[in-house]
């Protein structure tokens, strides 16, 4: 909304190309992310969003293209590396461990940053118990940033859905990500859960500088939100602006309704 | 308690006190991060000793008024009383109010600086600062989300006590204080006309906090949960009068969702709460002991009923049978131990319930489990305590007699008057509402009907105009009729007619969800509201209610001649949309009994069955016409008690 407040380019896609056999994913796409920033992916089903945020963080491997995050090129990533660098993601299908807590399944995003050996946090000894006083004082943090304290020691299969999506959030960010990949986070929502996702982004991306990708289907929520917007159709890139740019621009509105032949 | 009353007249000298004499015993607990940490009283005086330096430095003077809005926290209160210090006067708003609602108290007061808890709160301010032109200064305690505001009226909390304490300034400041001195403007929230906001002075809080405390022994071992809006005069003296009376500790919980877990954390011994949050703590009872194995339903249902029958004598001190002791004993270890736990009351002394009408079954639930539930009588304008119901002597009905200090009597229209020494100051910059309530002899006239029962008890009925007449000059209180129906999960609302008439009928709308259950319990096929208005059956069910009712009246010598003769269930339901109810569902009873005129006459001239013709409003708009056949029931009606006693 404010291009002031964004920074120089953290991330950027150079001509990637994904296919899967004889489907093309992703055909020569290119895109970058500066920091700060709120970046949306959209496009229509099967237009190749999330194959580009799984190329994004190492889950698909591309055939052809490089990827540059942080000064650092490769021709693809690895999901430890995307990691390890400051990479974090939620799922457009919630993938969180519904037999546990909504406390122990934000803790499990600290798993990186823990120190201790297997054996220090069995016996419970002294470093690995100061170790996670620190990393719980992080997740109440997040907790109390997401305000779903009332929740803390609800395992997460009984939680409705729209607060499933608001731990997964907070498990992502208990990796302190510096790019966040958000893969449709507002999918299947009523309007108030929607609001309160929008907020939480928006507080997100404020309050811990954090840069965000992210996929989204309502375009209302994109607008609204989002700096810049990356349209793909068919694995490629139809257009790349900022959302007024975006809402007028004829291919991308052939591509959502159609054109008449 | 040893609290030399002369000289500790004001709530800063009573923290400055606590803080020399139990520095290091707990003065407010907050849940933050998950962790409840602790302020003690040295600290909690620390902190208002800084706060009070920067709100001096940042230009509040003697006489100003400083508004609060936020929920429990700290430093809501470290702020109130910072304020006092400076001889300043804290206005507590409601923090869920929108913006629109905070204007009028800001102008009204003139209100220079506000405190704010967060983001939400500064966005109302900012949203009315253009309409309230005194408001120069608005602070905030969670800086989440404003760190780009750039305003020049929003400052931190945290650079407001950065200041230097200069101390022997702020002891000087508190010195001057006097008992006569306003110590809180709270707004009433106005129902019925424009807020107005009530000036109460250190000596009347200080005063009623002080002789409840001693009625009821509290020290400085007891835990209160800080969970009611700090703006309302009862949260007000809970948390804020009465510890810095007696010393004691209030816990604020870490949100509005985890009160039931807080609660249970805490574990408080004084405990407030208004009838609808313990008939929803009842209700998850309810609901979890239906979907609870055979066996425990069985044991819950078996001790509920023994509590039902001993639990609340037991409690009262009266005499029981060894049997039914041992069964209770049981009963505790079983079942009424654990349900406390659950509930989080199991250390509660004294608990409290007011505010409205309490049913006495939802009353006599809690006192039988050996919760030491008591109603009392009061409200903003008297710093709450009037009436306390005492231990040993609790009725469901009443509010209990007078506490010390306090004169009762009524005006021949049976309205309340008071005189107290908590009695309010004045309304702010009303004069002509002070004069209303407040006559020239400083009675206090509460707009509340009642009188006192056998036992010197009072007793509330209605509003003093709903309050009429029978034919025969005897009392009628409607409301206090439909309260008592009401009660009954089957009856969702009635409506009784009666003065200037011979006898009492009633029209009653049943709960459409009970009674659909009922029915469906006993395999009744029905096809919606109006269709179960029709049965014989429902009308049994109504009228074994009303009978109920009727035979409770009946031992009531002033209420005797109230007990409901005829009634019929209306053919649809009371709504809003059609003017019978107030937005906050009250009978508009003037307007229903014009709205039904052919129905009231069929109760009063003997018909059987009334036709009834009727425009309806469908939710879309759309409007057509009803006609059915209805039925009218009769009720049977029992002897005063005092007849009874003579024949």
């Amino acid at each position: 909304m404010n291009g002031t407040r964004t920074g120089e380019v953290v991330l950027s896609v150079q001509d990637v190309s994904l296919s899967f056999g004889g489907v093309r994913a992703l055909q020569g796409v290119s895109f970058d992310v500066r920091s700060h920033e709120v970046r949306a992916i959209i496009g229509p089903n099967g237009a190749g969003k999330s194959s580009l945020l799984n190329v994004l963080n190492g889950v698909y491997h591309p055939q052809e293209g490089k990827i540059r995050f942080r000064d650092k090129e490769f021709a693809d990533m690895d999901p430890h590396v995307a990691a390890s660098m400051g990479i974090a993601r939620t799922f457009q299908n919630i993938a969180l461990f519904k037999g546990m807590t909504v406390l122990d399944n934000i803790m499990t995003g600290r798993n990186l940053k823990m120190g201790c050996n297997f054996l220090q946090q069995a016996l419970w000894l002294g470093p690995a118990r100061r170790e996670e006083l620190a990393h719980r004082r992080a997740v109440e943090e997040i907790i109390d940033f997401l305000e779903i304290q009332h929740i803390r020691r609800t395992p997460v299969g009984r939680l409705p859905y729209g607060l499933q999506k608001r731990v997964e959030l907070g498990r992502a960010l208990a990796a302190e990500p510096q790019l966040l990949l958000l893969d449709e986070p507002m999918a299947g929502m009523n309007l108030e859960e929607k609001q309160d996702m929008c907020r939480f982004v928006l507080d997100v991306n404020d309050h811990y500088g954090t840069t965000l990708v992210l996929i989204e289907h309502d375009m209302g929520v994109v607008m609204d939100i989002s700096d810049r917007v990356l349209v793909l159709d068919y694995g490629r890139k139809i257009a790349d602006g900022i959302p007024d740019e975006i809402k007028n621009d004829k291919s991308v509105i052939d591509a959502y309704l159609g054109v008449a032949h | 308690m040893g609290i030399d009353v002369g000289t500790l007249d004001t709530f800063p000298k009573l923290l400055m006190h606590h803080a020399r004499l139990r520095g290091g015993k707990p003065a407010i607990r907050e849940k933050d991060l998950g962790i409840w940490q602790t302020w003690t009283w040295s600290r909690f005086a620390d902190e208002v000793r800084a706060l009070a330096c920067g709100l001096a430095e940042q230009g509040v003077h003697r006489g100003d008024h400083v508004a609060l809005v936020g929920d429990n926290r700290p430093r809501i209160y470290a702020a109130m009383c910072a304020a006092q210090c400076l001889g300043a006067i804290p206005v507590p708003l409601y923090q869920d109010a929108v913006a629109e609602e905070m204007a009028f108290p800001i102008q009204n007061a003139q209100i220079t600086h506000a405190l704010a808890e967060d983001q939400e709160q500064v966005d109302k301010l900012l949203e009315i600062l253009p309409r309230c032109p005194t408001l120069k200064h608005i602070y905030y305690d969670d800086p989440r989300g404003l760190r780009n505001y750039t305003q020049a009226e929003v400052a931190s909390y945290e650079e407001l006590i950065q200041t230097k304490v200069d101390s022997a300034f702020i002891d000087a400041e508190i010195a001057r204080g006097r008992g006569s001195d306003s110590a809180a403007m709270l707004f009433t929230s106005g129902t019925t006309a424009a807020a107005k906001g009530v000036v109460l002075t250190h000596h009347a809080l200080i005063d009623r906090a002080r002789v409840a405390a001693e009625m009821e022994h509290l020290d400085d071992d007891d835990v209160v949960l800080a969970y009611l809006p700090p703006a309302w005069i009862g949260q007000y003296i809970f948390s804020y009068a009465q510890p810095f009376v007696t010393g004691y500790c209030i816990c604020c919980p870490e949100s509005a969702e985890t009160v039931m877990t807080d609660m249970r954390e805490v574990g408080p011994t004084y405990y407030f709460a208004p009838p609808r949050v313990l008939e929803a703590l009842l209700t998850q009872v309810s609901i979890r002991m239906e979907d609870a194995a055979a066996l425990k339903r069985w044991l819950y249902r078996r001790f509920m009923a023994i509590a039902g029958r001993v639990g609340g004598a037991l409690l009262d001190g009266k005499p029981v049978s060894m049997v039914d002791r041992f069964l209770y004993f049981l009963g505790n270890v079983f079942v009424y131990g654990p349900l406390r736990n659950v509930l989080g009351m199991s250390r509660v002394r004294v608990a409290y319930t007011a505010g409205e009408a309490i049913g006495p079954d939802l009353f006599k639930f809690y006192r039988s489990l050996g919760i030491n539930l008591k109603q009392l009588y009061g409200s903003t304008e008297t710093s709450v305590f009037v009436c306390i119901q005492p231990d040993g002597a609790v009725k469901p009905d009443t509010v209990g007699p007078a506490v010390p200090g306090v004169e009762l009597k009524f005006t021949p229209e049976r309205e309340l008057l008071i005189r107290s020494p908590g009695l309010f100051k004045e309304y702010y910059k009303n004069p002509q509402a002070t004069a209303e309530a407040k006559d020239a002899e400083g009675w206090f006239h509460t707009g509340d009907a009642g009188y006192f029962d056998q036992d010197g008890h009072l007793k509330i009925i209605d509003r003093v105009k709903d309050v009429g007449k029978l034919a025969d000059g005897t009392l009628f209180a409607p409301k206090y009729l439909e309260n008592k129906l009401k009660f009954f999960p089957y009856i969702r609302e009635a409506v009784c007619f009666g003065h200037g008439r011979d006898r009492v009928c009633a029209f009653i709308n049943f709960d459409i969800d009970a009674v659909a259950n009922w029915a469906e319990k006993r395999n009744m096929p029905y096809a919606g509201y109006t269709d179960l208005a029709s049965r014989d059956e429902v009308y049994d069910l109504v009228r074994g209610c009303i009978e109920r009712v009727n035979a409770d009246l009946a031992a009531d010598p002033e209420l005797a001649h109230s007990q409901i003769t005829r009634f019929l269930i209306l053919h649809k339901e009371l709504d809003a949309d059609d003017g019978e109810l107030t937005r906050t569902r009250k009978v508009r009873r003037r307007h229903i009994a014009e709205r039904y005129e052919p129905l009231v006459r069929a109760l009063y001239d003997g018909s059987r069955t009334v036709h009834v013709e009727a425009q309806v409003k469908y939710e879309d708009g759309r409007s057509g016409t009803f006609s059915a056949e209805l039925k009218i029931g009769d009720a049977k009606t029992f002897a005063p008690a005092a007849a009874q006693r003579a024949a």
